[in-house]
Formats: C-alpha cells, sequence, structure tokens
C-alpha cells in the first residue's frame, strides 16, 4: 500500500486531531508506518481546525501538512461555509461528510470532481453515544472507504483511550462503517 | 593566587576549601582606624551592631574591641556611638 | 526487544526522562514545548517517576532552579521554546560555566515580533555560543535516543557540561509516528549514575560560582573551553555505545546520497526527512544530489564535517533563522568559515527559509538546490538569499 493521505476537517474540540492519532496508533500496532499531527498553532475550542493522517506500508518522510489528500474528512456541514474543504483533493479521491442530506444533494454541491460518501454521523453519535461528538463515528466512515486498519484494530487504542465509554464509541464507529452510503457502491 | 594557571583550576571554579574568605585582609584598605576610651564605653554594643564589616570583637568582660585584620575603616561605630566614645584617626596618628 | 509504539514527538522525549530516572523538573510551559512538561507533570503526580517536578514562574527561574539542583547532584532536565529560551539566556551561560550537566529538549520556535508560536531555529541560533553541547534530531525516534544520550555525556566526569537536545517546534514536537521505546533494562545498562564530583552537600562545604576578577577569568574561560574541546571523545563514544545497547547509530555529521553528489543540500533537525525525498526526486531525474544533516552543532565537528563536503562543487545551506545584515544564515557562515582554508571546498550558498513555521515541502528543496547551483554559477549580489517569499 503507498502512503494514503486523510485530511479531517473539523473544530477545535470536536476530536479531529484524536481520531487521526487513534487510527495512525492503531495502524503502528499492525506494523504499519504512519504519523498524525494537527494544524499547528494555538489551540482554540470552535475554531476551524484540520489534522492530518498518512498511512502506508513505507517509512513516512515528508512532514508537511497536507495539500493534496486522498481522502477528505468533514466532522461537521456548517464547515463548507467557511472552509474550502476539498482543496487539493485529488481527482480520484474522496469527500466523507457528516450530514443529513442525500448523496444526490452533497453530489451537486461538492461533488465536482471527486468521489462523495455521506453519513449522518450526528443521529448515530446521539443515539450510541448520547453525545454530539462525531469524531469517532467518523472514523469507521472513513475506515468504510479507505481500509487504513481493520475495524477491529481499533478496538485496542479506543479502549485505552476512552476506558469506560469505549463500547459506546467502538458501537458509534461500526454503525458508521456499515450506514455510511459511498458513491457508486 | 595571582600565579594559578588555567590547569589549576578545579571543575567549573569551584573552591574546595570552606571560608576561605577568612585569609583575605581587608584591613589594609585603611585609612582611618578607631581609637576608643575604654571609660567610657557602657558596652551597649551598638558598634557590634552596626560594623557591616562584623570587625567588632567582644572580650570575655563584654567590652568590644577592633579587630584590625578586617577593619577597613568605615567610621560607622563611631558614628554610631551613643557616647561617642569611637573616634577615627589617620593611620599615621598613632 | 524494544516495543514499537506510536507516539507524539514530545512524549518521545518525556518517556526517556522518565526512563533516565531524573531527580528534578524544573520547567515553565511554552508552546510547542508544553505537552513535554505536561506529561512529566503527570508522571510526577502519578507516582510514575520518583522526582521533584518544580513548577517556576518564568523560563529564567526554570534554568536558574536548574542550576540549583543539578549543583547537588541531582539528574535534572527541563524543557523549553522560543522566546523561553531568550528569557533563560544569561542563566544558560552560568550552567556551562559551572560545568552543571543539566539536560534541556528546547521545541524549536520562532522569536517574536510578530509573535510566532512555529517553528524555526532562530532561538537556538541565539544562544549557540552559551557553551552547551547541541544536537539537533530528527524524528522522535531521535528525540527519543538523544535524551538519554544526553545524560550519559554531559553527566560524565569527562565532560560535565549540560547539553541541548533540538527538536523542531510542531513538525516534531506535536507528530505521532512509530517509535521504538527503550526498555528500563537496556536504558539502566547504558546510563550510570550520576555522580557530580564536588556536589554542594553540607558535610564537604564548596564555593560554587564565585568571584573572578581579570587575573583569573581568562584562565577560568581558557580551562572551560579545553575542558569543551575534551567532550568530543565522550560525544562519540556514548554514540558508540547507544549503538552497542540499542543498535541505532548516531554520527556528528550524517548524509544521504552524498557519496558521489556534486551538489549538496544542508540541513538540520526534522526538515531533513523532508530533503531526502527531494533528494530521491532529483536523483531519478539524473541529477547528482546529496543530503548532509548536522546533527552535533556543539562542539562543531570540523573534521567529519570537511571530509564529508570536499568533493561537492557546491553546497547549499538551508538556514532557518536570520542574522540581520550578518554574513548568511547562521549555519552557512559557519560552514563557510570552516572552508575557506581548505584547498577543496564547494561553493557555499546560503539560503534562508522554514521561517516561523512556514512548511518546507520536496518540491522547495528541489527550487532550493536549482536556485543554489544558479547562485553559485552567476554569482550574486547578496550574502544571503530569503526563498519562498511572496512577491
Amino acid at each position: 500500500m503507498p502512503i494514503t493521505e486523510v485530511r479531517w476537517h473539523g473544530r477545535g474540540g470536536q476530536g479531529a486531531v484524536t481520531s487521526t492519532e487513534l487510527i495512525a496508533l492503531a495502524a503502528i500496532n499492525k506494523e504499519k508506518y504512519a504519523q498524525s499531527f494537527p494544524s499547528f498553532g494555538p489551540e482554540r475550542r470552535g475554531a476551524p481546525v484540520q489534522a492530518f493522517l498518512r498511512v502506508g506500508d513505507e517509512p513516512i518522510r515528508v512532514r508537511s501538512e497536507i495539500t493534496e489528500p486522498d481522502v477528505v474528512v468533514v466532522l461537521n456541514p456548517d464547515l463548507f461555509e467557511s472552509v474550502d474543504v476539498t482543496s487539493g483533493l485529488k481527482e480520484n479521491g474522496i469527500l466523507v461528510i457528516n450530514t443529513r442530506k442525500s448523496l444526490e444533494e452533497v453530489k451537486a454541491t461538492y461533488g465536482k470532481g471527486h468521489r462523495v460518501a455521506i453519513v449522518n454521523a450526528m443521529k448515530i453519535a446521539r443515539e450510541s453515544i448520547g453525545l454530539p461528538i462525531t469524531n469517532t463515528t467518523m472514523m469507521g466512515a472513513l475506515l468504510k472507504v479507505a481500509p487504513l486498519v481493520e475495524l477491529d484494530d481499533m478496538i485496542g487504542p479506543l479502549e485505552h483511550r476512552f476506558g469506560k465509554v469505549a463500547e459506546k464509541n467502538i458501537t458509534a464507529m461500526k454503525r458508521a462503517y456499515q450506514e455510511i452510503v459511498v458513491e457508486g457502491q | 593566587m595571582a600565579d594559578l594557571t588555567w590547569k589549576d583550576m578545579e571543575i567549573g571554579n569551584i573552591i574546595t576549601t570552606p571560608g576561605s574568605a577568612r585569609a583575605y585582609r581587608t584591613g589594609d584598605w585603611r585609612s582611618d582606624k578607631p581609637i576608643k576610651d575604654y571609660e567610657t564605653c557602657i558596652k551597649c554594643g551598638m558598634c557590634w551592631l552596626y560594623c557591616p564589616e562584623a570587625a567588632i570583637t567582644i572580650d570575655d568582660d563584654g567590652m568590644y574591641g577592633f579587630d584590625l585584620f578586617y577593619c577597613k575603616g568605615c567610621g560607622i561605630c563611631a558614628e554610631e556611638c551613643p557616647k561617642k566614645c569611637i573616634t577615627m584617626i589617620e593611620e599615621e596618628e598613632v | 526487544m524494544a516495543k514499537k509504539v506510536g507516539m507524539e514527538g514530545s512524549l518521545a522525549v518525556s518517556e526517556a526522562v522518565k526512563l533516565a530516572n531524573t531527580d528534578v523538573v524544573a520547567a515553565y510551559p511554552i508552546t510547542p514545548q508544553t505537552h513535554i512538561v505536561e506529561s512529566l507533570a503527570e508522571m510526577v503526580a502519578n507516582g510514575d517517576l520518583d522526582a521533584e517536578y518544580i513548577p517556576v514562574e518564568s523560563e529564567h527561574s526554570a534554568m536558574s532552579a536548574c542550576l540549583g539542583s543539578s549543583a547537588v547532584g541531582a539528574r535534572t532536565f527541563t524543557a523549553t521554546a522560543g522566546q523561553g529560551l531568550e528569557l533563560m539566556h544569561e542563566v544558560l551561560y552560568v550552567a556551562s560555566s559551572m560545568r552543571l550537566p543539566i539536560v534541556m529538549a528546547v521545541a524549536n520556535r520562532a522569536l517574536s515580533s510578530p509573535l510566532s508560536v512555529w517553528g524555526d531555529h532562530s532561538d537556538v541560533m541565539a544562544v549557540r555560543d552559551c557553551g552547551w553541547i547541541q544536537v539537533f534530531a530528527e524524528n522522535a525516534q531521535e528525540a527519543h535516543d538523544l535524551v538519554l544520550w544526553a545524560f550519559r555525556v554531559g553527566e560524565d566526569t569527562n565532560v560535565l557540561f549540560p547539553v541541548m537536545v533540538n527538536i523542531d517546534g510542531f513538525n516534531l514536537s506535536h507528530v505521532t509516528e512509530p517509535l521504538l521505546l527503550m526498555e528500563q533494562a537496556d536504558v539502566d545498562k547504558y546510563l550510570p549514575v550520576n555522580k557530580y564530583p564536588l556536589p554542594l552537600h553540607p558535610d564537604k562545604p564548596v564555593t560554587m560560582g564565585a568571584f573572578g576578577p581579570p587575573f583569573i577569568y581568562t584562565e577560568a574561560k581558557k580551562a572551560q573551553e579545553v575542558a569543551f574541546q575534551n567532550t568530543k571523545e565522550t560525544i562519540l563514544k556514548g554514540w558508540d555505545e547507544f549503538e552497542k545497547v540499542f543498535g541505532r547509530r548516531y554520527s556528528p555529521i550524517e548524509t544521504y546520497q552524498a557519496d558521489d553528489a556534486e551538489t549538496l543540500l544542508l540541513t538540520m533537525g526534522s526538515l531533513s526527512e523532508t530533503a531526502s525525498l527531494a533528494v530521491d526526486n532529483m536523483r531519478e531525474q539524473g541529477k547528482k544530489v546529496g543530503l548532509v544533516k548536522i546533527r552535533l552543532w556543539r562542539p562543531f565537528p570540523f573534521e567529519e564535517f570537511r571530509k564529508t563536503v570536499k568533493n561537492a562543487n557546491v553546497l547549499v545551506v538551508l538556514d532557518r533563522c536570520l542574522s540581520f545584515g550578518g554574513p548568511g544564515g547562521p549555519v552557512a557562515s559557519e560552514v563557510r568559515s570552516a572552508l575557506y582554508d581548505q584547498a577543496n571546498r564547494p561553493k557555499v550558498v546560503s539560503l534562508i527559509g522554514g521561517l516561523g513555521g512556514r512548511d518546507v515541502t520536496p518540491q522547495n528543496f528541489e527550487y532550493m538546490v536549482d536556485r543554489g547551483l544558479e547562485i553559485a554559477e552567476k554569482g550574486s549580489d547578496s550574502e544571503y538569499e530569503m526563498i519562498g517569499v511572496r512577491k
């Protein structure tokens, strides 16, 4: 597997950084090479943030931000108004969005030149975790479109990080993996 | 000390002999020195209290005197003495 | 067997400090160093590290507290960045002149103004002459390893100097990546107990940091200078022994594809990995380009450096720091002066970039090589050139 580059968009405090880190840890546990880091700078709750994830079978030497991602993950749809989330997204790349809208609606608005996948992560998170926090849910969505690690590989890192509430997050992640709607599939 | 070479320096220029400053004679900085009328002294100890160099001695009878090895001749003792029994005189006067 | 884990660069530093069984940590949090001292404070609070954590009110106090703890023979660590390092400035000289083997990680950061919390090398270059042993790490593994090595070398009675481990702010400090975590048994084999020869102790009083009038100051500095030059042997031995115990090799100057290179790029820190990608690309295009990385910045490894670059035609130096109105970036001007008297030497081109967190991509490095060759051939009317500036 060549190096897959994923860029997450969220708001400060929504857990985009945690998600990229947990997937990197899971990949490293499986003897892959992986790297994750936040958009560098002061940490401000609510401000638009990015988090970056690279996973591959060879050592990762590049440390610059991901400007031409293979996958873009968007934690909440209102970011589209303030951030150009698809910037640099590769032609055969895929945009994974947490949204209530239909695939057709999203495709018509944001689907120019790349594939789109949608999941109502907010609904899943409210039902499974009881909180409107979508970061762990969106991990399931990402892993469906980009099999960076097996879904079960995430259980260890999630349990380590979340302890007692890991179970709910794992359920949410698995639901998103099932419920995601991917263009062309 | 002035002939120490760089090879003589301890690590970090540490001085390993404690209290080595005790051997440093400051008494030769003096131009004036204190003399005292022991008859007038009431042993109040103000000179001892004020001396910035701790150069005031006390004998077994509680009488205060001067340690001229360290006394720099500043004259604070003479200034502070309530009985004015300390006088500063030029080194060459006596 | 060492365990492979995923870990942030900052935590890789903290874990090494813990494995070294450090006695005292005195630090003031500052971005991007914060995660290092936060995690150490947590380790101490949870009882995972049996150390005194001294929360101080500034970096000046942090380094001052380190002086005291190191002077009693305690294994002492601190970390800082950017403005914090500059606030420590005067105390850095005291630490090295008093020969106190403090270990400090610097998450390299730009200097204000404008206020920048992001990475470059302005902070460390401003203290390059402070008499500390200074090394640069390229990734989390190196940060982890070099901190342990720093304790061993600094505390060696043939050395007794403080050691600064530079890790790039954010690009290294905040990246989670694979790392072989050292085993405690190996660490204990590698790192002996700290035995400072003349510690402050009531049973055997000594005077430290005494007055140095003109009749003795020069001798004191000569003694310090000779001792500093003599650290090289122990530095190299520290890396030899490290390889024996942990299997990873470190050298004062490291290279990538440099043996037959006509043009050499010179970098320090985490950008070296990115530069190596550019070298691969250019090699594929048939360009004979290589990379030289300075690991040991102080004492500067003149002999190894001259030997490494002597056959190249052009040496393009990327400095992440400006020396306003000076002879070039700090690294470039040192390198030029190191080569001035040599019969065989490359032309040195000084480029300045990657300031204040500006991303440096492999494409940027390819541009640097092209621009470097152009300047080397046609000359330039300035001593150095800033790259990546919007016009």
